[in-house]
């Protein structure tokens, strides 16, 4: 780096604005910190700033506003750690991880768990399968426990718990009352038990617990059992403090118990007949898609179900109710493929709760690629169509590796 | 096929005004059960006898309906399970939650449980059923499907996604008969410790920002969707970009 001083008008004008969006990240850096031996040290030309026509400025009202700082990345905020080194006693956590990921129902009982367990008890989350999810420790989870299950085997979970409830002796089992898994699973875990739980729990509070009774027209009031099967929003996420998530073992492996019931695998849907604001894998076409022939193909090759923006329903390539977006559909998918979309806002809005978003795109600048996990910087069509000829590839593969 | 099946069935209540009607789910799985057994299907009831909402069932075409009676806030589970313990049935079908009541949706798995029968739940359709074996096709969330193999005898719950229940008309629902059947009571304790109260509307979640100053708070505001650690591939082939994607979407697990 050179030694010259060069001025950056923009980034001052910028420290001066308290109101502008990046302010927080032009203020200057330390000015004084504690040196080695014990003393003071303070850096004298980090105090004031260079006025507007190139004077320097000393501002002691401690109000400093100075633009003569490098430019800083705003830094990541480190959370306090909460730690529980001897837990009195244990909250157990049953998240469903959809797609290997804690989902936002998740994250809620993650929260619920740590109203119960205060400062002394732990939250120990129990996951089963394999997760992709990077973010325990922010979301909650004081331990972490993973067991292993493959495909769709309710009844050797209910082991698997059930032997994490002989050794943990959890205060309270909490599991998400949804159709992911996890409502199941709790019920069929009550049902092992002999435990009656409160279900669709939204409020726990002073011991009590509300959840909706019979077809939602009446709340049931009860004192908070053991087992409890929660509904979104039924507490907020944990957002302020960080957490251990420990990892902790079982001490014996739970016993094997023979299947009764065999899963075969997922059989293949229409994805066309599924509703659009359910389907879990969308792609979806623009204004830069120009052959709708080749798009279909993917979608079907893929499997996906089709989406489009309002440019490519309302020059009828596709249908009304395809729309995503503010004045279409508000799709909730996993993953979501935009092709030759540039991401106006009333589109992004539509699939502000999708989990991954690629996007195919000849515009690098364009604000679907600032969304996007993932961005192709390309022509729509050939991507397409070396989408279709890798996707046969692999299930060719696939296949042949089987055989 | 003739496999002795049973469908329970219970009182449901309309969504907005409440009036007794036949359970959404429950009928379901009467439909599940006619289509499967014909008219050999079972259906059962325990409760009150003379509850008028019992005959919609009837309307679907059924000739009789059974009921165990036994008054409001008495324990369903024991009484079914001596039942179907001693009727030698092979499939039972339950919708997945009362409609009345606390409806948790535990009976099927207390069934379950009690009599040592696997329960698959969230039924869509039961494929076939050959040699004590059941083919089933399981409703997911997000309209997918699983099939699984199931040993009879064996307990299945049905939902939404189950067929859509007939019509019940009129003259068959009077016609019908109600065979009743006295039956030892079981107090269910839920009523010394829980209250039932009308449904309080939930309050919406508001979207706290927790910003320590202002710039914070119209950063907060005004961001746009924010440039995260998105993967940009550019000046690729289009073999590479489709690769990286097809990277994604089979660790995501939609492509199969
Ligand atoms: C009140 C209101 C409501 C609206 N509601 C909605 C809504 O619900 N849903 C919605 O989608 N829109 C909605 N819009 C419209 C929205 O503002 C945009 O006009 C629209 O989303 C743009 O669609 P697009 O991205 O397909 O087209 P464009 O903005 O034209 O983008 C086309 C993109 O394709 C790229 N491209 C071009 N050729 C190729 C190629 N060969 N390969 C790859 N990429 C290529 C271009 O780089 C560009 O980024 C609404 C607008 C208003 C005013």
């Amino acid at each position: 780096m050179s030694d010259i001083i060069r001025r950056d008008p923009r980034a001052e004008w910028i420290a001066r604005n308290r109101l502008h969006p990046l302010h927080a990240a032009m203020q200057p850096t330390q000015l004084s910190w504690m040196g080695p031996n014990g003393v003071l040290r303070k850096n004298v030309h980090g105090v004031g700033f260079i006025g507007p026509n190139g004077i320097k400025r000393i501002d002691r009202s401690g109000e400093q506003q100075a633009g003569a700082s490098k430019r800083t990345a705003s830094v990541a905020v480190q959370l306090p750690l909460h730690q529980v080194a001897a837990p009195a006693f244990y909250i157990a956590v049953v998240p469903d991880m959809v797609g290997g990921r804690l989902s936002s129902h998740d994250r809620d009982l993650l929260g619920l768990a740590h109203q119960l367990a205060g400062t002394d008890g732990a939250v120990l989350a129990v996951v089963f399968g394999e997760s992709k999810e990077t973010a325990f420790a922010t979301a909650g989870v004081d331990r972490l426990l993973l067991l292993d299950s493959q495909g769709y085997a309710p009844e050797q979970q209910v082991v698997g718990l059930r032997a994490v409830d002989n050794q943990f002796a959890p205060k309270h089992w909490l599991l998400p009352d949804s159709r992911n898994g996890g409502g199941e699973l709790g019920r069929r875990m009550a049902a092992s038990l002999g435990e009656r739980p409160a279900t669709r729990v939204w409020q726990v509070k002073d011991g009590q617990c509300v959840g909706r009774a019979g077809a939602g027209l009446q709340d049931l009031a009860q004192p908070v059992p053991r087992l409890i099967l929660a509904a979104v929003e039924c507490a907020e996420p944990v957002s302020e403090t960080r957490h251990e998530a420990l990892e902790v073992e079982l001490s014996t492996d739970a016993p094997r118990c023979l299947p009764r019931i065999e899963d075969l695998g997922a059989v293949d849907v229409d994805p066309a007949a599924i509703p659009m604001a359910e389907a879990e894998f969308i792609l979806s076409g623009g204004n830069g898609v120009k052959d709708w022939a080749l798009f279909h193909k993917t979608a079907a090759a893929l499997g996906a179900t089709e989406g489009a923006s309002r440019v490519a329903v309302d020059d009828g390539f596709m249908d009304r109710d395809r729309q995503v977006g503010a004045s279409g559909t508000w799709v909730t998918a996993r993953v979501y493929v935009a092709v030759g979309i540039s991401g106006a806002i009333q589109h992004l809005q539509g699939i502000g709760a999708c989990d991954k978003v690629v996007a195919i795109n000849l515009d690098p600048a364009c604000d679907m690629i600032k969304r996007a996990d993932l961005s192709v910087i390309g022509d729509g069509e050939a991507v397409l169509q070396a989408l279709i000829a890798a996707v046969d590839n692999w299930r060719h593969g696939a296949k042949q590796d089987a055989a | 096929m003739s496999i002795a099946t049973v469908a329970l069935v219970s009182i449901g209540a309309h969504p907005a005004s409440g009036r007794a009607r036949r359970a959404e789910h429950d009928a379901r799985a009467v439909e599940l059960g006619l289509q499967l057994a014909g008219d050999s299907l079972h259906v059962l009831h325990a409760g009150n006898p003379h509850e008028p909402a019992l005959r919609a069932y009837l309307g679907m075409g059924l000739s009789e309906l059974h009921v165990l009676e036994q008054s409001d806030g008495n324990d369903a589970v024991p009484i079914l399970r001596d039942y179907l313990r001693e009727s030698g049935v092979q499939l039972v079908l339950a919708g997945s939650q009362a409609e009345t009541g606390e409806g948790s949706g535990m009976l099927p798995y207390l069934l379950a449980e009690q009599l040592g029968w696997p329960l698959v739940v969230g039924v869509a359709q039961i494929e076939s059923i050959h040699n004590g074996v059941a083919l089933v096709l399981q409703a997911l969330p997000r309209g997918q499907r699983r099939r699984l193999k199931v040993r009879l005898p064996f307990l299945a719950t049905v939902d939404n996604a189950a067929p859509k229940a007939r019509q019940s008309a009129y003259g068959p629902a009077t016609r019908g008969e109600i065979d009743v059947e006295a039956v030892e009571v079981v107090i269910d304790d839920l009523s010394t410790q829980g209250a039932f109260q009308a449904a309080k509307p939930r309050p919406k979640r508001l979207k706290v920002i927790k910003a320590k100053s202002g710039a914070d708070r119209m950063k907060a505001a005004t961001a746009k969707a924010a440039g995260g650690s998105g993967q940009v591939l550019k000046g690729v082939s289009a073999e590479e970009g489709a690769q990286a994607i097809l990277k994604l979407l089979i660790e995501e697990g939609v492509v199969r």
